[in-house]
């Protein structure tokens, strides 16, 4: 086991290296001249063939990949192009904004996801169940962009609940922050909800079939605990490893939805820097994403390593 | 035919026929601005409204959905265009060929897909077509991987070593023996890539790098819709709606074919 996570690992800090270059590759041939963008379309040649100069931009890919690649090993980002600000700070306000969304929103999918799941095995094939079904599935079925854009109609146009977008720091008081945090949470929770609760819902339904509830039933339990105790704690293995599969998921979900309600996070840094061709903030933060994606799929892979055996070892007992 | 399998059809068909005909039956013309008629909700003469600019919402979401489609579409027949050839030949050949692509297809998924659309986007002025071009090269890969592993099961099949045995070439083998039969998996995959595909290309649109104004696909619609979404909700409810009954249509194709091309799934679907 050990083994196989250093592996993994190992693979992982290939595949960032490999992502690192494709950026620099993909920013290398694009139109535009970065110190052009620096200093406006009315610069003099003169000044920006200086600030090409200082900026190294005339020197070979591969020596501006080298020189950026060992700076950032020692932990200098460089500098933003276009905020005059390092990219370290920046980055990590713009990731613990994002942490506290994508994490709200994670709380929220394992919570009512499974919730929905269980109501649902237990409703198999009757009402309550189908409407949960076509409730999630609506979910996945539209995309964030258009979900955000209800949720901004219904809670802050129609009902005036909450703020259409934006963001205030904690310090602006805990309930000024939580208003313009429930919205982009609503959505990416609603947005991904479908994948847990079906799972969640095909394992009870197994689960509650098999031999060892029938057996807990038999024993005059009462529902509650046999649903709880005996069904769920088995038919939350599957949805475990699908719940670190979301984490990955949400790393794409956030980009739309941080756009959208202007939520100054990492998915809207990124397209930031991208629009603006802001490499070292793009550099980094890709990377940051792509090592978070990475470690979430790896998590998820080790999880369900992990759990299988067990998942075998309660059919069998039972 | 599976019940879901013609509820999709039909749903799909429709939405294709309506948008393939939108010249023709698009009640008022889809770019004529007029300030007179600006916001005007749903009507008997405007069915789903007028926009900022006093177009009727019918006749652009018509020809949006052109748009849309042929831009899932166009990006679905790239990435099997790419990906079917690298899978066949990674699934085949094996060895370092089949680690090294497997490798660069681990590299291209460790971002998530609209993050390297954007990436790929950001190299040139946004156009639909290159929105097509870059959703189609996010999933080469995951058609790829799709592809690789039914060649690794049909590899060894009596066919195919009768076939080498007759010291067919390898692309023969590949195209004429593998291909034929490795296809009914990669038309579901395929088939479902499609919704992922407008699905991915709408939000790149609806971030800017899609379609240009005047002309509009879905995403773009309801990305310019969003400034006036307190007083004309209408203009983007209806390019989202009809969204969501494509990808709901197409993901019902997807489960009717899976099923009927794989009885032995019918079971587990039920159970899902």
């Amino acid at each position: 086991m050990a083994g196989y996570v250093l592996r993994r690992l190992f693979l992982i800090v290939l595949v960032l290296v490999a992502v690192s270059l494709l950026v620099f590759t993909i920013t290398s041939i694009l139109p535009a001249s970065v110190a052009h963008l620096i200093l406006g379309p009315f610069a003099p040649p003169e000044q920006v063939k200086a600030l090409e100069l200082k900026l190294g931009l005339n020197d070979p890919i591969l020596v501006q990949y080298w020189r950026w690649a060992t700076r950032f090993m020692m932990g200098d980002f460089g500098e933003s192009m276009l905020m005059n600000r390092p990219v370290a700070p920046l980055l990590a306000e713009a990731v613990q904004r994002s942490a506290t969304l994508t994490i709200s929103a994670f709380v929220l999918i394992a919570l009512i996801g499974v919730s929905l799941g269980v109501i649902a095995a237990l409703h198999h094939n009757r009402p309550l169940d189908h409407a949960v079904s076509v409730a999630t599935y609506l979910g996945i079925a539209v995309p964030e962009f258009f979900w955000s854009i209800v949720v901004i109609l219904v809670f802050a146009a129609y009902l005036g609940w909450l703020p259409a977008s934006g963001y205030e720091p904690l310090s602006a008081g805990f309930s000024v922050w939580l208003k313009h945090l429930i919205a982009p949470t609503i959505t990416l929770v609603f947005a991904h909800l479908a994948h847990v609760s079906r799972l969640t819902r095909s394992s009870m339904i197994e689960v509650l079939a098999s031999p060892y509830v029938t057996a807990a039933r038999a024993k005059g339990l009462p529902e509650r605990a046999v649903v709880i105790r005996h069904a769920l704690r088995n038919a939350l293995l599957p949805t475990i490893t699908v719940l670190a599969l979301d984490i990955g998921r949400l790393m794409g979900g956030i980009v739309v939805i941080e756009t959208v309600f202007a939520y100054p996070g990492l998915g809207r840094l990124l397209v930031f820097s991208i629009q603006q061709r802001d490499l070292p903030t793009l550099q980094a933060a890709i990377l940051v994403v792509a090592a978070i994606y990475a470690c979430a799929n790896l998590c998820a892979d080790l999880l369900y390593a992990w759990l299988n055996p067990k998942i075998r070892y309660g059919r069998t007992v039972a | 035919m599976p019940a879901q399998l013609k509820a999709g059809l039909a749903i799909v068909g429709a939405i294709v026929l309506l948008s393939l005909l939108a010249p023709w039956i698009a009640p008022h013309p889809w770019d004529t601005i007029s300030i007179r008629t600006r916001f005007q909700p749903p009507s008997t003469t405007y069915w789903f409204g007028t926009d900022d600019y006093g177009r009727d919402v019918l006749s652009r979401l018509l020809m949006g959905g052109r748009l849309s489609l042929a831009m899932g579409i166009g990006a679905t027949v790239i990435s099997v265009l790419f990906g079917v050839p690298v899978g066949l030949i990674a699934g085949y050949v094996g060895g370092k060929v089949d680690e090294v692509l497997m490798r660069i297809a681990d590299v291209l998924m460790a971002v998530p897909a609209i993050m390297l659309g954007l990436l790929v986007l950001a190299v040139t002025p946004p156009a639909l077509w290159k929105t097509a071009v870059a959703v189609g090269f996010v999933y080469v890969p995951l058609i790829a991987r799709v592809a690789r592993s039914v060649t690794l099961g049909l590899a060894n099949v009596e066919f195919v070593e009768a076939a080498r045995a007759r010291a067919e070439s390898a692309a023969h083998i590949l195209f004429r023996e593998i291909l034929p039969n490795a296809w009914p998996p990669l038309i579901v995959e395929a088939s479902l890539r499609v919704t992922y595909a407008i699905l991915l290309g709408s939000a790149l649109s609806f971030l800017g790098l899609g379609a240009q104004p005047p002309s509009s696909d879905w995403g773009l619609m309801i990305s310019e819709a969003r400034a006036f979404i307190d007083r004309a909700p209408w203009i983007a409810l209806a390019p989202g709606l009809a969204m969501c009954l494509l990808v709901i249509g197409i993901n019902l194709i997807g489960d009717g074919l899976r099923e009927r091309l794989d009885p032995r799934l019918k079971s587990q679907l039920a159970r899902v």
